[in-house]
């Protein structure tokens, strides 16, 4: 994504056939794009009985954010009933930690890669790439043993690792692609002065790297967010991340069915990632293509 | 101890091929060495070598005296400067200048004032606080020269740390390298693939090709007696002309085949000579054209081909019977396409060159 | 390197082991994950899934037991099949709109920004809010059908996730709505990295724009084509949380997938053998997908 500027024809004047047909297309496409984030946020600013009469496109009437403070803090999962609010600071809770190891051993593990292989490291990185495309079922139950054995399972902390395991491929990619291009003089300056292992990676690599960590953060943060697998296998009810609690929230058979409540929370569990989206835009785009193109 | 570098038998090798081998080389002390050659000639190798960025297979390095063969680059006792510079961009000026001092643990008080002594040498101290980015190419290598300055040692390496300059700031800074050798006078090793830097810093070129010295001398003594034809033809430019023909040793004659013979008589062999086929090596500008040819032991008619006036002289490419020889005149002289002029040249500079080994004659 | 070789004397060379030191001591996650973890994992489940394992993993041998019965349970074979037609849809489309989109914004449009960021957003989103999000558009009391019937047309029928015929129509107007906007970016960055002369010739030459994009633009993209399917086919094969918001499987099995036998099988049904057999075919599925693709990249490299 390094080419950012438009290619092709020149634009023609503003109402030829061509730019209706164009901009019609971008349209309707945008419209099945936006469709459901309209229709999530009307549904969850009515009270039910507007729901059942009206029509699910139709804007509130009467605006109530009740659903919303409802799904935050009262909605019921089981016999808890205190709302999303616990599955998202489990999710704060799993995705800090997680996000913090696995960024750094991702790093580390790149940097090895592109500055200091030794004899093997390439057959070691080939295999973690192989990692990526291993689904992980065949490896679900294998973890469940290895955190057993740890005491970690279903512990926070056994997710974090199941996170930062199944992170590693990916980001180590990214890292060392991205160390590997960094002038290649630099580091043979750094040695002639005297820089070792460490020194060259706090000193040198790290300062110049800004951009790539954003990027493996981004897409951290929004993997480990949005997982659900993972919280469902490797964690108790009690610290279920926020995924998990919405889907047990809003799929469950008890009760009359809430949908204003439900849409409000499925909005509540979307915001972070749709935050970390609109904020970091570009550099979001990079990350998954880069992580994509390569991957 | 006269030497400041001595390689003995290096050899490098990564996995089955062979980049370096048998390779022998004594730098004395003070002395500016220029290795240079085409790329992937192996003289950047042997640089990091030197400066123990590559581990070698086999051989000795030894700096100053010691063995220094598995020495880490920073326990060396050199200074190197790249090609790209290699600035820490994220420090200032003064920070890269102190960055290694600060890794071997040097005082502070000192730190300050050995930044300041180089500064001061290489007039950069209007520039300490600022950061790379902000500074011009010209500037930058002069930073990174003095982050070598600074480390006060015995000996420094460059790898071919002009080559990313514009011709102007080239010159300017070859200039300045000189000056600055001439001062300090620390052991200079120096890799370019510039002739015109090696012609004149060195105090010796190594000219290197295929992982191997091909010659080692002063500059003078490349130019005036080129060991083989390789050398011969990287070295001088526009190039020595190189004409093929055959040797007769008794009457001292070169034969082209086409009839034309000329005498090479006072030619200075280095072996008793031989005849067979052989490279006869002529430089453009040891051709003498028009009036000037009579002067000259040898005379030839040539039937020009081309002419370029550059101003200050004229290169012509002519035609002397089948060869091509390309000469220098003076920039005013009246020459043109289609005419035939009388060149002339003297034997005593001639190289001749085996047709087999081409090894010089 | 340098702690291990700071110590010694510069004329010896270092001990094999501790050349490089801190490297490898760095290397060691990437070691213990890739050997213990991806290899080490892969292989027990694969042993494993011979075994007549129940509640708890054992080594009693059945041979190809846990493969006869799995291939003989309806559930299996729908799973199968909904992957296969989900799979084989979902990719057509996912790489025609993507490339489609792509396409669109690389007119030079104004808004181009506005336009990507509308039809990325949802790849933002996890599968389980789009799954909640398109089960209630598609709500047959509430949603799309109730709507149109309003509008007069009593009788239009539109219930995908109650309906075991169009439950993948359901699933897959969700997947695709979360994951095209990933292949556009892609494909995007593909046209992007063609040379504008390209262009500049078709048009000299007097090619209309769409016989460029098929005869010229789209043969130069294979590599990012080949990416894309790569990309979309491993997705594919993870497809889980989706259906298990959506329809949890339903109706009935109607929308069952491999992913969901495997979790239900070791999770809640208990029967780790036949989970491991389910597990190690869906493996099977991605190898002879992705084999091919890296010996063509392999094959790539070397020339």
């Amino acid at each position: 994504m390094t080419a950012v500027t438009p290619r092709g024809a020149k634009p023609q004047k503003a109402l030829s056939p061509r730019n209706i047909m164009l901009y019609g297309a971008l349209i309707i496409f945008s419209m099945y794009y936006l469709l459901p984030l309209y229709v999530m946020m009307v549904t969850s600013l009515k009270d039910m009985a507007e729901i059942r009469v009206g029509n699910i496109f139709s804007p509130p009437v009467e605006v109530t954010f009740q659903p919303w403070v409802k799904a935050w803090s009262q909605a019921c999962t089981g016999i808890n009933c205190d709302g999303l609010s616990r599955g998202f600071w489990n999710s704060i809770r799993i995705l800090i930690p997680s996000l913090i190891i696995s960024v750094s051993v991702a790093a580390l593990t790149g940097y090895v890669l592109a500055c200091w292989r030794f004899k093997g490291s390439e057959v070691f990185f080939g295999i973690l790439l192989m990692g990526a495309f291993i689904p992980y079922q065949v490896l679900l139950y294998p973890l469940v043993i290895i955190l057993r054995e740890l005491g970690l399972f279903g512990s926070l902390w056994g997710l974090v690792l199941v996170h930062t395991v199944f992170a590693m491929p990916i980001n180590v990619l990214l890292f060392r692609n991205y160390f590997v291009a960094l002038p290649e003089e630099l580091f043979k300056a750094a040695r002639v002065d005297g820089a070792g292992f460490w020194g060259i990676f706090f000193r040198i690599v790290i300062p110049m790297s800004l951009p790539i960590f954003v990027v493996s953060g981004i897409i951290q943060v929004t993997g480990i967010w949005n997982d659900f697998l993972f919280g469902v296998v490797y964690t108790r009810p009690e610290n279920y991340p926020m995924t998990v609690q919405l889907n047990n929230i809003v799929n469950s058979v008890q009760g009359v069915k809430e949908y204003n409540v439900n849409m409000a929370a499925t909005m509540l569990t979307g915001l972070v990632p749709l935050a970390v989206y609109f904020f970091s835009g570009r550099l979001f785009v990079r990350g998954i293509a880069a992580g994509a193109v390569k991957g | 101890m006269t030497n400041s570098i001595s390689i003995k038998e290096l050899k490098l090798a990564f996995g089955a091929v062979t980049v370096l081998e048998n390779l022998n080389l004594d730098v004395g002390q003070g002395e500016f060495l220029v290795l240079l050659g085409s790329s992937g000639c192996g003289k950047s190798t042997l640089l990091n070598c030197i400066a123990g960025l590559l581990d070698i297979t086999d051989g000795e390095i030894h700096i100053q005296g010691k063995n220094v063969t598995w020495e880490e680059p920073s326990k060396r006792g050199i200074g190197m400067v790249f090609q790209s510079y290699a600035l820490y961009p994220q420090m200032t000026v003064e920070g890269n200048l102190a960055f290694g001092l600060k890794n071997a643990r040097v005082p502070k008080a000192e730190i300050v004032q050995r930044i300041a002594r180089a500064a001061e040498v290489l007039q950069i101290e209007p520039l300490l606080k600022r950061k790379p980015g902000a500074l011009s190419g010209g500037q930058r290598q002069r930073v990174a020269i003095g982050r070598a300055l600074v480390r006060d040692v015995d000996v420094f390496l460059f790898d071919e740390p002009l080559s990313n300059l514009d011709a102007k700031l080239r010159a300017d800074l070859r200039v300045e390298i000189k000056r600055l050798h001439h001062k300090l006078k620390n052991t200079m090793i120096y890799v370019t693939h510039d002739q015109v830097e090696a012609m004149t810093l060195a105090d010796r070129i190594a000219i290197m090709k295929g992982g191997q010295i091909m010659q080692l001398a002063p500059p003078a003594e490349i130019y005036n007696r080129p060991v083989n034809k390789y050398v011969a033809g990287f070295i001088g430019s526009p190039a020595m002309n190189l004409i093929p023909g055959q040797l007769d040793a008794g009457r001292q004659h070169f034969d082209t085949g086409r009839g034309m013979a000329h005498s090479v008589q006072g030619y200075d062999f280095s072996s008793a000579p031989v005849s067979g086929p052989v490279w006869l090596g002529l430089r453009p500008e040891h051709v003498q054209a028009g009036a000037l040819a009579q002067s000259q032991p040898v005379q030839v008619d040539a039937y020009v081909d081309m002419v370029e006036p550059m101003g200050s002289d004229t290169q012509v490419w002519a035609k002397v019977g089948e060869q091509d020889v390309r000469f220098r005149m003076d920039g005013q002289a009246q020459v043109a396409i289609g005419d035939t002029i009388p060149i002339g040249f003297d034997p005593a500079r001639l190289s001749l060159f085996d047709k087999k080994s081409e090894a010089r004659l | 390197m340098s702690s291990a070789r700071r110590a010694r004397d510069g004329a010896r060379p270092p001990i094999r082991l501790l050349r490089n030191l801190s490297s490898k001591l760095a290397a060691i996650p990437m070691v213990l994950v890739g050997l213990g973890v991806f290899v080490g994992g892969t292989i027990w489940t694969i042993v494993h899934s011979f075994t007549d394992s129940r509640l708890l993993p054992r080594l009693n041998w059945v041979g190809f037991d846990q493969y006869e019965r799995l291939w003989n349970t309806r559930r299996w074979l729908v799973s199968i099949e909904n992957l296969a037609v989900y799979g084989i849809v979902s990719l057509v489309l996912t790489m025609c709109l993507g490339f489609f989109l792509a396409a669109l914004l690389d007119r030079k449009i104004r808004f181009e920004d506005t336009f990507r960021t509308i039809f990325l957003y949802p790849f933002a989103l996890s599968f389980i809010v789009t799954g909640l999000a398109w089960q209630w558009i598609l709500n047959p009391e509430f949603g799309i059908q109730s709507i149109i019937r309003g509008l007069g047309f009593p009788n239009f029928n539109f219930d995908p996730l109650y309906n075991p015929d169009l439950v993948i129509i359901g699933l897959l107007i969700a997947g695709l709505w979360q994951g095209t906007g990933l292949i556009m970016v892609i494909m995007l960055a593909g046209l992007r990295g063609i040379d504008e002369d390209i262009w500049k010739a078709t048009r000299v030459d007097g090619i209309p724009v769409w016989k460029t994009y098929i005869v010229v633009i789209i043969p130069m993209m294979k590599p990012v084509f080949v990416t894309a399917l790569v990309l979309v086919t491993s997705g594919i094969v993870k497809l889980y949380d989706l259906v298990v918001a959506m329809t949890s499987g339903g109706p009935g099995i109607a929308s069952e997938v491999p992913a969901k036998y495997v979790y239900d099988t070791l999770f809640t049904r208990q029967n780790l053998g036949q989970g491991f057999a389910a597990s190690t075919m869906m493996l099977v599925t991605v190898a002879i997908i992705l084999i091919p693709w890296a010996y063509m990249q392999y094959r790539e490299k070397r020339q």
